[in-house]
C-alpha cells in the first residue's frame, strides 16, 4: 500500500541504505551461518542415517580370539538381537607394486554368496567375491582412488605370515568405514590404510578359522536396550577371549562422525549468537539515531492524528526490511556455504551418496530467530518514538548534558580541544562506546577462534609427534610373541635401536565406573615413544602400577595413589589391584601405561610383546620396508613421517577453507560496527564538523574529530577483542572439543593475535575512510543558517 | 553594470573620508594604497545551477570594505545577501568576477588556500551560535585559538564579550545571548581582519540581541575589525558605518549613516 507514510519508509530506507546494508550483512553473517552450520548438520546426519538404514549398520560389535560359530545361534537368542552377523576380522600388510612402504589393511570377511546381513557393501564399480575363487577381493573406494587401482588389478598382502597375490573384482563403500581411520592413526589415510573384503570360506582358511570367527555385529530390535544385549553378549564371548562389546555409539568411524555434527552444534550456537548480539546492537543503534532526527516529523504525525501504534509500526517495517535483507543474503550465501562445506565433509567421510536437502525449517526457524534479535535490539527506540507527546516531539531535544568533572581537568592538561571532543562525545554515551567496542573487539575474537585452530593443531603435533614420538617406524605384531623377536627385529636392515611394547585389552574398574582400555607395557624410561606429559615432561613408568593420562583418571574419578582393579580381557583374564602412580596430561586419547615387567608379571606370563617401535638409518628405510613386506609376524607398520603428512595435508586443506569463512565473516562484524559508529558519529556532528570547517579548519582535522572516536574505540577493541578472543576459544575448546579421543591445546600464538588484530584494523580502516569521504560533501553554508 | 557601490567609511586610522555614493573609477584608492581595504569584490556573479533550473543569486556585485569598517547588509530573502556573505568568507566561490584579499583572489582559490584564508582571516558568527556542545566556553574558543597564527588568549576574548565568569560553562549551561557571545570571542579569538555575522540576533529577544550587537561594537571598534553582519532587523542597520540594501541579486541602494547610533540605544 503506497500510503504517504509507506514512501517515506521507502524513501527513508534508500536514504540509509549504507547503514542499513551494514547492519544486513551483519545479519546476514548470522544467518548464513546458522544456515550453513544447521545446513550440514542435517545433511550429514540425514545422510548417515540413510545411509546406516539402506546398508543395514550394526548396532553392536564385539571382537573375540576364536569362537565357534554355533555361538551365533545362542547369540541370536539374546532377548532385543534382531540380527547377528559373524565375521572374520584382521589386519594385514598389504603390498601395492610401485609403492614403497608396506601398508596397512583391515581384511573383512564376507559371505561368498548373497550379501552379509549387516554392514552391507555400497558396491561403486565391479561385483562381489565369486563362491570358489579364494584369491579375489573387494577394496574400499578410497584406497583404490589414493593408488589407481580398479577391478582387475592386484594387490599383495601377507595372510597369516603368507604372501598372497589377490585380484581386485569390486570397489565399495561400507557404513562401517563412513571415516576409515587405521590403528594408531589419527586420522584417515586412504593411502595407507586400505579395507578388503574377501570371502568368508577364503579368508577362514588363510587364518585357521574354520567353523569359527572372530568378529561379531548385531542389529537390535526397536526398543531394545543396548547395554543389556552387550552384557549377555560379553558373558556369552568371555569364554572365547571376548574383549567386551561395544554399541553403535563407540564404533570408531561413526564415533567420529557423530563427534563433527556435535562440534557443529556448539560451533552453530555459540558463533551466530555473536553476530546476531551484534546485529541487534547496531539494529539499535541506527533506530534510535533516526528518531532522534525525525522527533519533529515523529510530533507532526501524532499532531495530524497518527496513533502512537502507527508510528511505531512505521518504525518496526523498518527493521523488518533490515532484518529482511539481511535474512535473504544469509539465506542465500548459508546455503551455497553449507553446500561447499557438506562437500568439504564428504571428501574426509566416505559416503555413496550425499544429502544437501536443508530443510525448509531451518531457513524459517533462522528467519524468526534473527526477526526477533533484530526487534529486540529496536525495542527501546519504537517504544520511545511510540511513546513522544506531540508537543514534546516538535521541540528540540534537550542539547546533551556535559559536566565538568576530575577528568575534565585531566583531558585539559593534556589534550587540545579537537581530543577533548572526541574523548567526550565517547564518555557522554558510555554504553554505546562500550558496545560499539564490543562490537569491534568480537571480529577479532571469532578471527583468533579460527586462527586458533591452526596453534592448537601445530602444538598437538608438535608434543604428539616431534616431542613425545622419537621412532621412524612402528611395528605391529599378528600376535603376542616372546620378546625375543626384539633381536630379530634389531637385525633388520637399518635399525639402529629398538623398543618393545606390549598392549593388553582390559577392563579398569574405580568404584561404579569402568572404562574398557588397552593398557600399554612399555619399559621403565622409555626413550623412543615417551610417556609425555604436555608440560614437555617425560614422565618415568615405574614397576608397581599405572601411569595414568589425566583424561582416563577423570573419566575413572581417580587420582595419584587411588586403587584400581584390572579385569584383563585376554588369556587368562586376570584380576588385580594396583595403584595410580602418576597421571600425565595428554592432546590425544586416554593411555594408561604399565612397566611392562610388571604386567607381563600380573599376566602370569614369560616376558611377550605385541610390537617394537624402531629408529632407523633414513638411507636404509628402502632396504627395512622390503625385508618388513617379507616378515610374516608382523600385521602392521606405522611411519610417524607419514601420520604427520596425512594430517597436516588434510587438516591444511579444511583450515583454510575454515579460516577464510571466519576471516568474511569477522569482517562483516568489523565492517559493520565501524561504518555505522562513524555514520552515525557524522550524524550526530555533522553541523560541528560543518561548523569547524568554516572556522577554518581543514579536511584532515575535521576528520580527525568525527573518526578520532571511532579510531579510539577501534584501538581499544583490539586488547579486549585478544581477550574476548581467549575466552571463546576456551569456551569453545571445553565445550567442542573435550572429547575421549582428543583435546585441543587452548594454545593461542603471538601471531593469531597480531593476524586477528591487523584483519580486525584493516576492516575498521578500510570502513571509516568509507564515510570520511563524506566530510567532502559537508554543506557549510547550510550550517550558517539552520537550527540542529 | 547598473549598480556601481561606492566605497566609503573608515580608513585604518579612524578618520572619516567624505565620499558617498560614487564611482568605481572616482574612488581612486585601490592603487595607492591596497591595505586600506579588507576586501575588493569585482564584478561578482553566482549562479546556482540544478538540473534545468538556473537562479542567478548574484549579478555583478562590486563592493570595496574598507578596514575595520562595520557594514550591515539588509534586504528580503533570497536578495543574495546570504550569497554574498559566503563569498566574502570564502565558504563559496562566484561564478564569476574577483573577490581580492590583499593579492588573494577568493574566487580563483583552491579548496586547501579556501581553508587557509578562513582559518587565518575571517572570523564567523552563526544565528544558532554553533557552539561545540561537549567544550566548554573557554575551550569553544580554544578550539579556535590553538590553530591560529596570532590568537589572543582566550580569557581574554571571552572578557571582551563579557563573559569571563562563565568561562567553564557547557554550551548547554549558557542561555542564547551568551552562548552567541562566546560565538562571538571565539571568531575574534584569532584576530581576524574580517568578521562575518548572519543574522546573530536572529535567535534572541530584543534585550539579550542588544547585548550581542555591543558584543560585536565593541570588538569593531577595539580591535578594528572588518565586520559585516546580515540582518532583518532595520534598526540594528543605524550601528553601521554603511548599510547595503540588497534586492534580486543586487546591491540596490547604499546608505551611510552620518552617525552611527550606539549598540545600546537599538530596541526593536
Amino acid at each position: 500500500m503506497t500510503t504517504a507514510l509507506n514512501r517515506k519508509l521507502t524513501r527513508d530506507i534508500w536514504h540509509m541504505r549504507g547503514q542499513i546494508l551494514a547492519v544486513a550483512i551483519v545479519i546476514a553473517s548470522g544467518v548464513a551461518m546458522l544456515v550453513m552450520s544447521l545446513g550440514t548438520m542435517q545433511s550429514l546426519d540425514e545422510t548417515a542415517r540413510a545411509y546406516y538404514e539402506r546398508y543395514g549398520f550394526a548396532q553392536v560389535f564385539a571382537t573375540v580370539k576364536r569362537a565357534p560359530e554355533r555361538l551365533a545361534r545362542k547369540i541370536g537368542k539374546i532377548p532385543g538381537v534382531q540380527a547377528v552377523e559373524t565375521r572374520i576380522f584382521e589386519f594385514a600388510i598389504l603390498d601395492i607394486a610401485g609403492f614403497e612402504e608396506p601398508l596397512l589393511g583391515s581384511i573383512v570377511s564376507i559371505p561368498e554368496q548373497g550379501e552379509p546381513l549387516l554392514n552391507r557393501l555400497a558396491l561403486r564399480a565391479g561385483r562381489l567375491v565369486a563362491p570358489g575363487r579364494p584369491d579375489e577381493v573387494v577394496i574400499s573406494e578410497p584406497f583404490a582412488l589414493a593408488h589407481s587401482l580398479t577391478p582387475g588389478d592386484r594387490v599383495g598382502a601377507i595372510l597369516n605370515g603368507h604372501w598372497r597375490n589377490l585380484e581386485i573384482v569390486g570397489i565399495a563403500l561400507s557404513p562401517e568405514f563412513v571415516y576409515a581411520i587405521g590403528p594408531g592413526a589419527l586420522m584417515p589415510d586412504d593411502k595407507r590404510f586400505g579395507i578388503l573384503w574377501m570371502g568368508r570360506e577364503a579368508l577362514a582358511a588363510a587364518f585357521d578359522l574354520d567353523g569359527a570367527f572372530n568378529d561379531v555385529s548385531l542389529s537390535l530390535m526397536r526398543g531394545a536396550q543396548p547395554q543389556e544385549v552387550i552384557d549377555r553378549l560379553d558373558q556369552i564371548l568371555a569364554r572365547h577371549g571376548g574383549i567386551g562389546a561395544i554399541e553403535r555409539a563407540d564404533q570408531i568411524s561413526n564415533w567420529f562422525l557423530m563427534n563433527e555434527i556435535e562440534q557443529m552444534r556448539t560451533m552453530s550456537a555459540i558463533l551466530p549468537t555473536i553476530f546476531l548480539a551484534v546485529a541487534a546492537f547496531l539494529t539499535n543503534m541506527i533506530l534510535a539515531r533516526l528518531i532522534a532526527t525525525e522527533r519533529e516529523e515523529i510530533g507532526l504525525l501524532k499532531a495530524f492524528g497518527y496513533s502512537n501504534w502507527a508510528v511505531a509500526w512505521h518504525y518496526i517495517k523498518l527493521v523488518f526490511a533490515m532484518a529482511g535483507i539481511g535474512i535473504l543474503l544469509g539465506w542465500g550465501v548459508g546455503y551455497w556455504l553449507g553446500l561447499i562445506n557438506t562437500r568439504l565433509y564428504a571428501e574426509n567421510f566416505d559416503f555413496p551418496f550425499l544429502y544437501y536437502r536443508p530443510s525448509p525449517a531451518v531457513f524459517i526457524v533462522v528467519a524468526l530467530i534473527s526477526l526477533a534479535v533484530a526487534m529486540l535490539g529496536a525495542l527501546g527506540s519504537v517504544r520511545h518514538a511510540a511513546a513522544l507527546p506531540p508537543a514534546v516531539a516538535m521541540r528540540p531535544p534537550a542539547p546533551p548534558a556535559y559536566s565538568r568533572t576530575w577528568f575534565s581537568l585531566i583531558l585539559a592538561r593534556w589534550f587540545d580541544q579537537p581530543t577533548r571532543i572526541v574523548i567526550r562525545q565517547i564518555l557522554r554515551w558510555p554504553v554505546r562506546s562500550f558496545l560499539t567496542t564490543a562490537g569491534i573487539a568480537m571480529s577479532v575474537a571469532v578471527m583468533i577462534t579460527a586462527l586458533q585452530w591452526v596453534d592448537a593443531i601445530n602444538r598437538m603435533i608438535d608434543v604428539n609427534f616431534q616431542q613425545a614420538q622419537r621412532q621412524d617406524v612402528s611395528v605391529g605384531l599378528v600376535e603376542s610373541r616372546s620378546s625375543e623377536i626384539l633381536r630379530e627385529f634389531a637385525r633388520l636392515p637399518g635399525v639402529l635401536t629398538v623398543e618393545p611394547f606390549r598392549a593388553v585389552a582390559a577392563r579398569l574398574r574405580a568404584g561404579s565406573r569402568h572404562k574398557r582400555i588397552a593398557i600399554e607395557g612399555v619399559p621403565n624410561t622409555p626413550r623412543l615413544n615417551l610417556v609425555y606429559d604436555t608440560s614437555e615432561r617425560p614422565v618415568s613408568v615405574s614397576p608397581g602400577g599405572l601411569v595414568m593420562s589425566t583424561k582416563l583418571a577423570e573419566v575413572l574419578g581417580v587420582g595419584r595413589g587411588d586403587m584400581i582393579t584390572v579385569e584383563v580381557l585376554e588369556d587368562r583374564r586376570p584380576v588385580f589391584e594396583v595403584p595410580v602412580m602418576d597421571l600425565f596430561e595428554t592432546y590425544i586419547g586416554t593411555p594408561v601405561y604399565m612397566e611392562i615387567g610388571t604386567l607381563n608379571r600380573v599376566m602370569r606370563e614369560r616376558p611377550a610383546i605385541d610390537g617394537a617401535h624402531l629408529l632407523v638409518d633414513p638411507t636404509a628405510m628402502p632396504a627395512l620396508f622390503r625385508a618388513l613386506k617379507k616378515t610374516p609376524k608382523v600385521s602392521g607398520v606405522l611411519l610417524r613421517r607419514a601420520v604427520i603428512d596425512t594430517f597436516e595435508e588434510t587438516m591444511g586443506k579444511l583450515l583454510l577453507v575454515f579460516v577464510s569463512f571466519f576471516a568474511g565473516f569477522a569482517a562483516t562484524l568489523a565492517v559493520g560496527t565501524t561504518y555505522n559508529s562513524a555514520r552515525i558519529a557524522l550524524s550526530e556532528r555533522g553541523r560541528d564538523l560543518a561548523t569547524l570547517r568554516v572556522l577554518g579548519f581543514s579536511r584532515a582535522e575535521v576528520s580527525y574529530i568525527l573518526l578520532g572516536e571511532v579510531a579510539i574505540l577501534t584501538l581499544l577493541a583490539m586488547p579486549l577483542g585478544c581477550l574476548a578472543g581467549y575466552g571463546l576459544v576456551a569456551w569453545v575448546i571445553t565445550n567442542a572439543f573435550d572429547t575421549e579421543l582428543f583435546r585441543l591445546p587452548l594454545i593461542i600464538e603471538d601471531s593469531t593475535y597480531g593476524y586477528a588484530v591487523l584483519l580486525g584494523l584493516a576492516a575498521s580502516i578500510v570502513t571509516a575512510a568509507l564515510v570520511r569521504m563524506r566530510i567532502d560533501r559537508l554543506d557549510l553554508i547550510a550550517v550558517l543558517k539552520t537550527r540542529e | 553594470m547598473a549598480t556601481l557601490p561606492g566605497v566609503s567609511g573608515r580608513g585604518p586610522a579612524g578618520e572619516a573620508t567624505a565620499s558617498g555614493v560614487t564611482s568605481m573609477a572616482s574612488t581612486g584608492t585601490s592603487s595607492e594604497d591596497p591595505r586600506k581595504f579588507a576586501l575588493r569584490v569585482r564584478g561578482v556573479t553566482k549562479v546556482y545551477r540544478t538540473d534545468s533550473l538556473e537562479v542567478l543569486a548574484l549579478r555583478g556585485v562590486d563592493l570595496d570594505m574598507l578596514v575595520s569598517e562595520l557594514i550591515v547588509l539588509v534586504g528580503p530573502s533570497g536578495s543574495g545577501k546570504s550569497t554574498l556573505l559566503n563569498i566574502l568568507g570564502g565558504l563559496d566561490q562566484p561564478t564569476a568576477g574577483q573577490v581580492l584579499f590583499g593579492d588573494l583572489d577568493l574566487a580563483s582559490c583552491g579548496e586547501a588556500a579556501l581553508t587557509r584564508y578562513r582559518r587565518d582571516h575571517v572570523g564567523f558568527v552563526f544565528q544558532f551560535y554553533n557552539l561545540i556542545p561537549s567544550l566548554t566556553a573557554e575551550e569553544n574558543v580554544a578550539l579556535v585559538t590553538e590553530i591560529s597564527r596570532d590568537p589572543m588568549d582566550p580569557g581574554e576574548a571571552l572578557s571582551l564579550v563579557g563573559l569571563e565568569e562563565r568561562r567553564n560553562h557547557f554550551p548547554a549551561q549558557l542561555s542564547g545571548g551568551e552562548q552567541q557571545r562566546v560565538a562571538i570571542a571565539r571568531a575574534i579569538a584569532k584576530r581576524p581582519a574580517i568578521l562575518l555575522c548572519d543574522e546573530p540576533t536572529g535567535a534572541l529577544d530584543s534585550r539579550t540581541g542588544v547585548r550581542v550587537l555591543e558584543a560585536i561594537e565593541r570588538v569593531n571598534k577595539v580591535l578594528g575589525t572588518t565586520t559585516a553582519l546580515i540582518t532583518h532587523n532595520a534598526g540594528i542597520a543605524d550601528m553601521a558605518d554603511r548599510v547595503l540594501s540588497f534586492a534580486d541579486g543586487r546591491i540596490a541602494e547604499v546608505r551611510e549613516n552620518t552617525r552611527k547610533r550606539p549598540a545600546k540605544e537599538i530596541a526593536w
